[in-house]
């Protein structure tokens, strides 16, 4: 248990440093910006007013909101705490709605629509890509180029043209949001139902763009493990196929386990982006909001929620590694 | 090195992304030379026009004709202005009127107005029909008929001293212009987007400027990767120690969070094409270092490396003669995904409406961004958004076609 125990005080260790370095950073960049935010929120809602007292009042007003008259340490750790409170503030563009509570609105839309997305994508394009590689003949040369060609359709342009197909041409899905727009969100059978029916385009969006990036990575590794030493060897013993294809696959696996904690964090941006173009209410269409309506606060917050929310997914998936990959199993022997 | 092009030339998914690749650069440098000018002009008024060829009414009307008797001419006049609309509009009279449709094609116009000359009957009052719908047929029949009567249009023009209309010409069914007469003629091979601007041009221009952000991100991120990897890897200690800490952990963090944070705070004025670029190098870099780190650690103790330090050589001559040229491959691979990924990545920032600013260039993302703003995909402009999103496809596939071919050239155990 003692490697064990080094392994995951390590990646555990690296989640805390990441984390802070990350809430840092979404302090730091923000204010780095050479025009003064203050100054041009106030700008904006002082628009048409004469009155320099009452501008310097809504300056000063503002000033106090966000802390910005207080000493850029302080203000930090005002941060940090309103942080652990689950406190981002007051959102501009939604006011008086506070951003916590409109990230909570929107974060379960987006967990629920990118992770299971992902992951079927993930297991898709892996059986794909370890077929294609054991197959070869065939399957291989059709399929891959077909599928290399999709792998390079990025995540919102798949999203327009699933959408342009099926809801605008076919009209068997509706066009955009999370649910019809004539509900209130409840627990009804028709209210789910209607979930459904929006869900299907934005997940299969996401899942076939990521089927493609997968498949392709398992083939190589695939390749890669079946013209290695042991595969010959097990061979010359007389080993059953589906035995040592059974091998092949978990060691090619491995690798793609890393890839996708490695890259969990383009594919969640990529299906953000896609969010928007469905209007799915998730966190990618209220940074969107929220860039357009220049909501400072409220982008602060999504940019740390989805930033956390890669971190998670990233250490679970170095955890699941750590129990699936032999070395570090190994390692507790020692 | 000739050895390695000759293989590398060899490798038809090399080549096949290579031709792709150059095409679309050719395209770029010869198509604003056929047709120069700025890009971002706005030609057309009004939103989103069809592709196709426009001729000028005025000029055509001018210009001198030619008689033709063509006798397919008035059926096809019938069949264009008869629209969908009318057409199941009609179907819908027959249905009122107990009429038998059975075995009438709603596309064939012959056999529709013939159908519709012998039963309609504007006196008639079928039940259930309001008198507004019975008004609209009325004036569908009324028009039909003035498009079968009607043999002329008048051109007349005010005069200046009465005010009364002067007959200047007529235009009679049977007169043709020839398209190469007409002064005024504009092909707009891809329509004209929302804001009235000819896509095809715009679009050789954004694929321009979005090549160039995704050369300036690769090059900014190849470079600092490299240079990372290759202090972490050669010098190893706490150097090595610094820089991995900074790697792990911007590699967890999205690039794409840190791309939104830092543009944002750039600020819309000062985001021009480059400096998106440079934002999205600087965010990108993580990757690079790591595998150039690993690679050079492999690299450290070989015979030759190990020599050359014994004879003295300066660390700047070692990275560069004794190991450098082993990582080139890598690294140029790892430039050309680079590549890709930048020119995505702006994409996927001016689709958050965090691109480069709007009133210099266009680029790919912008393009798409308006397009959507715009409604594009809904209003069935599929020329606004499709050949945008085909081009950055091509390039990212061409890419990565290049990337595998050369992987497969340098790792033989992935050849096929």
């Amino acid at each position: 248990m003692k490697g064990y125990r080094k392994y995951f005080g390590k990646k555990i260790l690296w989640f805390v440093v990441t984390f802070v370095v990350a809430v840092i950073l979404n302090f730091i960049l923000p204010r780095l910006m050479p025009a003064d935010p203050v100054a041009a929120i106030t700008g904006k809602m002082a628009q048409g007013m004469t009155d320099a007292s009452a501008v310097q009042e809504i300056y000063q007003r503002y000033q106090k909101e966000f802390g910005t008259d207080k000493p850029m340490i302080e203000q930090f750790f005002i941060f940090v705490q309103n942080m652990f409170h689950g406190d981002f503030g007051t959102s501009f563009s939604q006011y008086p709605r506070t951003v916590s509570d409109i990230i909570s609105s929107a974060i379960w839309w987006t967990i629920g629509l990118q992770f299971p997305a992902i992951i079927v994508g993930w297991l898709l394009g892996n059986i794909l890509g370890a077929l294609a590689a054991y197959v070869r003949k065939g399957f291989d040369k059709v399929l891959m180029p077909v599928t290399l060609f999709l792998s390079n359709i990025p995540a919102f342009a798949m999203a327009v043209i699933l959408l342009v197909l099926f809801a605008v041409n076919l009209k068997i899905a509706p066009v955009s949001g999370g649910y019809a727009f004539d509900m209130i969100p409840n627990f009804s059978w028709n209210f789910v139902r209607s979930v459904i029916t929006h869900y299907q385009l934005p997940f299969w969006s996401i899942v076939l763009v990521s089927i493609g990036g997968q498949a392709v990575g398992m083939r190589s590794m695939s390749i890669y493990e079946l013209n290695a030493d042991y595969v010959k060897y097990a061979r010359f013993l007389g080993i059953k196929d589906r035995k040592i294809v059974g091998y092949v696959f978990r060691n090619a696996m491995l690798p793609q386990v890393t890839g996708l904690a490695l890259s969990i964090g383009t594919m969640v941006g990529g299906a953000l982006v896609a969010e928007i173009i469905f209007s799915y209410p998730g966190l990618g269409s209220t940074m969107y909001e929220a860039v357009t309506a220049a909501d400072y606060p409220l982008i602060s917050a999504t940019t740390l929620i989805i930033t956390v929310m890669v971190l998670i997914v990233t250490f679970l998936l170095d955890i699941i590694y750590g129990f699936i990959d032999p070395r570090v199993k190994a390692a507790q022997f020692d | 090195m000739k050895n390695i092009l000759r293989q590398v030339l060899h490798s038809s998914k090399f080549v096949a992304g290579f031709i792709i690749f150059g095409l679309i650069l050719l395209t770029m440098l010869i198509y604003p030379l056929i047709n120069p000018g700025n890009p971002l002009e706005m030609i057309g008024v009004g939103t989103f026009a069809r592709p196709g060829t426009y001729v000028s009414v005025y000029d055509s009307v001018t210009t001198d004709t030619r008689t033709f008797n063509l006798s397919d001419a008035e059926d096809k006049r019938l069949a264009k202005q008869l629209s969908d609309e009318d057409r199941v509009a009609m179907l819908e009279w027959f249905g009122a009127m107990d009429i038998d449709v059975s075995g009438l094609d709603v596309s064939d116009t012959d056999a529709l107005l013939d159908l519709w000359r012998a039963h309609y009957d504007p006196d008639a009052r079928p039940a259930g029909m309001t008198n507004a719908r019975r008004n609209y047929f009325r004036r569908l029949n009324n028009a039909l008929l003035e498009l079968e009567a009607s043999d002329v249009f008048v051109l007349a023009e005010t005069d200046d001293e009465t005010g009364e209309l002067v007959q200047k010409s007529q235009i009679s069914k049977t007169d043709y212009v020839n398209v190469n007469d007409v002064a005024n003629v504009k092909t707009l091979p891809l329509g004209t987007d929302n804001f009235g601007r000819d896509v095809l041009k715009e679009l050789v221009s954004a694929c321009g400027t979005s090549i160039l952000i995704g050369l300036i991100a690769g090059v900014i991120a190849t470079f600092l990767g490299l240079l990372l990897g290759l202090l972490a890897g050669y010098l190893g200690g706490l150097t090595d120690d610094l820089i991995m800490f900074v790697t792990n952990v911007f590699t967890v963090i999205p690039s794409f969070v840190l791309l939104i944070l830092i543009s944002y705070s750039i600020g819309q004025e000062q985001r021009g094409a480059t400096v998106v670029a440079m934002v999205i190098g600087l965010t990108s870099w993580t990757w690079t270092a790591r595998s150039v780190r690993s690679q050079v650690i492999s690299l450290r103790n070989r015979d030759h490396v190990n020599l050359s330090r014994l004879s003295g050589h300066s660390l700047p001559r070692i990275i560069l003669t004794d190991i450098l040229p082993y990582i080139a491959s890598y690294v140029v691979m790892a430039f050309i995904l680079q590549v890709s990924s930048g020119i995505l990545a702006e994409a996927q920032l001016s689709l958050l409406g965090l691109g480069p600013k709007t009133t210099e260039v266009p680029t790919l993302g912008l393009m798409m961004n308006w397009a959507m703003l715009y409604s594009a995909h809904l209003n069935g402009s599929w020329w606004a958004y499709f050949p945008v999103i085909l081009t950055i496809t091509l390039i990212s596939f061409s890419l990565n076609l290049m990337n595998t071919g050369l992987d497969q050239v340098f790792n033989p155990t992935l050849r096929d």
